[in-house]
């Protein structure tokens, strides 16, 4: 018995090893551990065997039936994995072929650059503010102690509507509304459209978008002035950005500044971008002068500000080393597409 | 403001580099603009004593010419000049030399000769005649003697073409800084060092009283502050010194005559524009200020003829106007070349009038540039004494005695209390009342008892906020401290501004571009769209750049257009754009007008329909939470009557969507079927509901029906769909269309049209008789205006 035990089972696993597909593996599965097998039978036949042989035996044949599954498991395995290589060689396709065209969608670059600064400002906790494009001459002069006659206000700058109504030339009048409607503290950008009398040009455009900031709070500096748009710029242009304050003049600031940004191209070691100096100018600020505080309803013996400004095209053009302004206003999909 | 550095060292001495000099100056607020070196491109010419001449042997206008450049050995040069003569000290261009525009200069032969430089005319050394007005007007420049004859000395040295010049931009609020001495003053400031500007002294050498020779009378004291007249006798006009002519060529000012030089030479120097009047000219010889007469005219140095107005402010004799004050002279005022007797004007006007005047005559000048940026009368005086002491320096005449000065207020000093912990409060800094009250002084300040004097030219100091500002600067803004904001404070998007970055994604998303557009149009595009002339009302502006850009739009649709026609002009096979864009609309009773947003969707392209743009402005609605009717739109001019919808939502039309009329496309020029959508984004943001509540996915099956209607062609889908919503009842979970068909086997007025239907029930199986009695209900719905259910 023992004999034919060890011939079915090496006849068994010699078929299995040899056989080529899943089904022919199959057969030999009912072959040789269905309930007709040998196997079967030999153990149907140990009924004539003596108490202490039968244990024996119908271990060796269980042994047997476990090692002739093992060979057939694996070898069901390796069949399988063949199969299924041959039948991924047979689906293979060009993947150098084009992708089939999805729709390009696309954000105007001063859109981006504009949510861009919102989102830092927001991270800081300021509000976005805005305010109407024709707006009353108070809002936008009077108020920003810009008095009548001043050259700021010259008709060859500033579209008018009528006497009392302008198209803003600054979204400065926003600060003035705010004011007007919210005690302090307050913390608003207003990002929007504005609009000067430059004739088109690779550098001007009769409307352009700013953004300015308001902070207004008890004890505000310049210090916090500083501290603030050196984050601005940190975010902006990395970690390692640098800011310069240079004294400047605008009529609702006092003191107020120019701010120079390290040149984000050379890291200030001078390049053509910043023609050598190593330095950017970006941005306009001050202290919010106490008259302007006063015209938005806050007392300037109580609080103090400061405010900043910054033109969105500007910032554009250097991020996307855009070199004419009119490109934003054409709007050329093979342009607006690059963004 | 261009600064002669030559000058400037009269009133202040610096020992600094020009890199550190403009560098600290435009961080104490005097910004440099860009530095120019005098006579720069010049390189390796000297003066050259000639020695001899000699006729060019094959040539009859030329000359060998041997000169003295300082060295053991002559040069040989050949020339064509015909004004030299031996002794004359000239410029020698050597070999290897450049001259003013750039030409290398090499040795050569001429006609055989041997030439080893080029002596210079004025034009090659970058002069004209201004600059030396004795030069041979062409010829060689035969140096004067007020050069120095030193052979073999640079030629820069030698005639005084080596200033450095820095040039300043100005901010309107420091007209004090127009002037050498004022930025004089700020450098001082800057360098913390002495500032020297010394009194002018008059000798008054022509007697007599000039009151006996001159009258000035001001009946405007509102618009001239102050009237210095003086009077200068035995007037010899002759070119001006070199010194005056170099500084006045620094600052960018031609050099014209001894008088006239003086006059712009004080100007510069002290910032106060002056005046010269042949005294021939003043009728009456008399100065009055007065406003000009309606219907008045004078005839300007420029020689044109001005039309003045009553708002205006004249210089007057007797009889005429001959000046507009602080803008420009009379033809007859000027100083010509035989005038005798001169009346210096030192004036002070209002400023703002002056601006108002040059921009209705057109003609900013030098002068009106700084008035009307409001100067200070106090420094008429000064200047009209300097003006004098210059006359007796170059012996240009004699100054009669005394002055007519007629200044009916004195302005006084501002005071302010010198507050230095406040100034430090403001600022974030802590600078000591001792330093802060040296910085003031430095500027010309004066801190007594606790009382800040500010010097009257400094009209921008009104306000300690203004002090602070002074103190901040030389203290230098570098140096104040960085802080963090600190303190909570939300920073958050408005839910309308939310919605609009949500609807601008979604846009995006479905493959859309977005644009921006200008918001001022012409309005003639009203007429490209067909806009309905009772929808045309706008918001003008009464002084636009020109006819496209003069109006406000109140339809961003002809803004859509424009960029849609240049896309297809530049050849671009589609587009599909979007513009979340302003629109203007007047209001009645309000100085303001509304400002409204429109969403704006326009396509085009091979692959676009209608229904493309339909499909966007479903999305967007569906976004947005909100339902609505689709209604079809047959009289808006600007659209195709035939294929255009609006989204009707609570009775009020949200948005429009569909072809472009091709009339309109007519207007552009192009053949494109173009499509657009104007959704009122203002309205659509009030009804939007983006709260979203789950419902629970269902635990039974559905049952699919589909059913196929025959029925009138004109019927549209939108009755059969509401038709069959409304009959189902509440078993329909879904309608889907999903065959329109006309064709064979249908008859010729008829079109098949087959739904899906979708039923199900969300507690139990549906079972068929329950699917079959819903679907019956729709199909006697639908018999109800002819639409059977096809075999």
């Amino acid at each position: 018995m023992k004999d034919k035990l060890n011939a079915v089972k090496s006849a068994a696993i010699e078929k299995i090893q040899s056989a080529a597909s899943t089904a022919e593996l199959n057969e030999l599965r009912v072959q040789y551990l269905g309930k007709k097998s040998e196997l079967q039978g030999l153990l149907k036949q140990m009924g004539g065997l003596s108490p202490e042989e039968r244990p024996v035996m119908g271990q060796l044949v269980n042994s047997a039936r476990a090692k002739i599954e093992n060979v057939l498991e694996k070898a069901l395995a390796d069949i399988k994995n063949k199969e299924r290589e041959i039948a991924l060689q047979k689906e293979k396709i060009d993947v150098t072929m084009n992708g089939k065209a999805a729709p390009i969608g696309s954000r105007h670059p001063l859109s981006l650059v504009t949510e861009e600064v919102e989102n830092i400002f927001l991270g800081m906790g300021f509000q976005i503010a805005t305010g109407p494009e024709v707006e009353l001459d108070y809002y936008n002069f009077e108020a920003l102690n810009i008095p009548k006659g001043h050259p700021a206000r010259d008709s060859q700058d500033t579209f008018y509507i009528s006497e009392n109504v302008v198209l803003r030339s600054q979204t400065s009048p926003v600060q003035i509304r705010v004011m007007e409607e919210t005690p302090p503290p307050i913390r608003i950008i207003s990002p929007g459209r504005v609009y000067r009398s430059d004739a088109v040009d690779a550098t001007h455009s009769p409307l352009f978008h700013q953004i300015e900031g308001l902070v207004v709070d008890k004890g505000m500096t310049m210090a916090d002035l500083k501290g603030i748009l050196l984050e601005f710029a940190k975010r902006l242009y990395g970690e390692d950005t640098r800011i310069r304050l240079r004294p400047h003049h605008f009529p609702f600031t006092e003191p107020s500044a120019e701010i120079d940004v390290s040149c984000f191209a050379c890291k200030g070691e001078g390049c053509p971008i910043c023609k050598g100096e190593g330095w950017i100018e970006i941005l306009g600020a001050g202290m919010v002068h106490p008259r302007v505080l006063k015209n938005g309803g806050i007392d300037p013996d109580v609080y103090s500000g400061f405010a900043f400004g910054v033109g969105v095209e500007r910032l554009a053009m250097f991020k996307y080393a855009v070199d004419d302004m009119r490109l934003f206003y054409e709007n050329d999909v093979r342009f607006l597409n690059q963004f | 403001m261009n600064l002669s550095k030559k000058w400037m060292s009269d009133y202040v001495k610096l020992d600094v580099s020009d890199k550190v000099f403009t560098d600290e100056m435009t961080m104490s607020g005097s910004k440099v603009e860009g530095v120019e070196y005098e006579g720069e491109k010049l390189k390796n010419i000297v003066v050259a004593e000639i020695l001899s001449l000699e006729r060019h042997p094959d040539s009859d206008h030329l000359w060998i010419t041997s000169v003295n450049i300082g060295e053991d050995e002559p040069v040989q040069i050949v020339t064509g000049a015909q004004n030299l003569q031996v002794g004359d000290f000239v410029p020698a261009a050597l070999h290897n030399s450049y001259v003013a525009n750039g030409t290398h200069i090499t040795k050569g032969k001429l006609r055989g000769v041997q030439s080893n430089g080029m002596l210079c005319s004025l034009s090659e050394l970058g002069l004209n005649l201004h600059d030396f007005p004795y030069a041979a007007e062409d010829g060689i420049f035969v140096l004067g003697d007020d050069c120095e004859k030193v052979a073999g000395m640079d030629i820069k040295e030698a005639i005084g073409l080596n200033d450095t010049v820095i040039e300043f931009e100005i901010t309107s609020n420091r007209p004090d800084c127009l002037s050498i001495t004022g930025l004089a003053r700020e450098a001082a400031a800057t360098f913390k060092t002495k500032l020297n500007i010394p009194e002018p002294v008059v000798k008054y050498s022509g007697g007599s009283d000039v009151k006996d020779m001159l009258k000035v009378s001001n009946s405007a004291p509102d618009k001239c502050y102050r009237y210095i007249g003086a009077v200068v006798k035995n007037v010899k006009i002759e070119p001006s010194p070199r010194w005056m002519r170099e500084r006045l060529r620094a600052c960018g000012v031609r050099p014209i005559n001894n008088i006239v030089d003086i006059t712009n030479y004080v100007m510069l120097e002290f910032g106060q524009p002056m005046h010269a009047f042949d005294l021939r000219f003043l009728e009456g010889n008399e100065v009055i200020v007065r406003n000009a007469r309606a219907g008045e005219t004078i005839t300007t140095l420029d020689d044109i003829e001005r039309e003045l107005d009553e708002s205006m402010l004249v210089i007057a004799d007797a009889k005429k106007p001959v000046a507009v004050a602080g803008v420009m002279g009379g033809e007859f005022s000027g100083i010509m070349d035989d005038t005798t007797t001169i009346v210096f004007e030192s004036a002070c006007f209002y400023g703002i009038n002056v601006r108002a005047t040059a921009k209705k005559l057109g003609m900013r000048t030098e002068s009106s540039a700084r008035f009307e940026k409001q100067l200070d009368p106090n420094g008429c005086l000064k200047s009209q004494l300097r003006a004098l002491e210059l006359v007796e320096m170059l012996g240009a005449g004699e100054v009669v005695n005394g002055l007519v000065d007629v200044y009916p207020t004195i302005k006084e000093q501002v005071t302010l209390p010198f507050e230095p912990d406040w100034v430090n409060k403001f600022i974030g800094i802590d600078v000591s009342a001792d330093e802060q009250k040296t910085i003031l002084e430095r500027l010309g300040f004066k801190v007594e008892n606790d009382v800040i004097y500010a010097p009257t030219f400094r009209i921008d100091i009104e306000h300690q906020a203004d002090i602070s500002e002074e103190i901040a600067r030389f203290y230098g803004y570098e140096n104040i401290p960085s802080r963090e904001l600190s303190g909570v404070a939300a920073g958050y998007l408005t839910e309308y501004q939310a919605f609009e970055r949500a609807i601008r994604s979604l846009l995006i998303g479905l493959g859309s571009t977005q644009i921006e557009t200008f918001s001022f149009i012409s309005p003639k595009y009203y007429d490209n769209i067909r806009l309905p002339e009772d929808k045309r009302e706008s918001v003008d502006i009464t002084n636009p750049l020109g006819e496209e850009t003069s109006i406000m739009r109140t339809t961003a649709l002809p803004s859509m257009m424009e960029v849609l026609v240049r896309n297809i002009n530049y050849r671009n096979a589609s587009a599909s754009l979007f513009e979340l864009a302003t629109e203007y609309i007047p209001r009645d009773n309000e100085e303001l007008p509304l400002e409204r947003v429109a969403l704006m969707l326009g396509l085009y392209g091979s692959d676009t329909d209608f229904y493309t743009l339909k499909g966007m402005v479903e999305r967007v609605f569906y976004y947005a939470g909100v339902k609505y009717k689709v209604e079809a739109v047959s009289d808006n001019p600007s659209y195709h009557p035939g294929r255009t919808a609006k989204f009707v939502v609570n009775g009020k039309d949200m948005a429009i969507l569909g072809e472009i009329h091709p009339s309109v496309c007519d207007n552009y020029d192009v053949k494109n079927r173009i499509y657009a959508a104007e959704i009122d984004f203002d309205a659509l943001f009030a009804v939007k509901n983006t709260d979203r509540k789950y419902t629970s996915l269902p635990k039974f099956p559905a049952m699919t029906r589909d059913l196929a209607f025959v029925c009138d062609r004109d019927i549209p889908v939108g009755t059969l769909a509401e038709l069959i919503e409304n009959s189902a009842g509440k078993l329909l979970e879904e309608l889907t269309l999903f065959d329109v068909y006309q064709g064979e086997q249908i008859a010729a007025d008829k079109k098949s049209v087959a739904f899906s239907l979708r039923l199900r029930a969300t507690d139990r199986t549906l079972t068929d008789e329950e699917a079959d009695a819903a679907v019956k209900k729709a199909i006697t719905a639908l018999s109800e205006i002819g639409a059977v259910l096809r075999a």
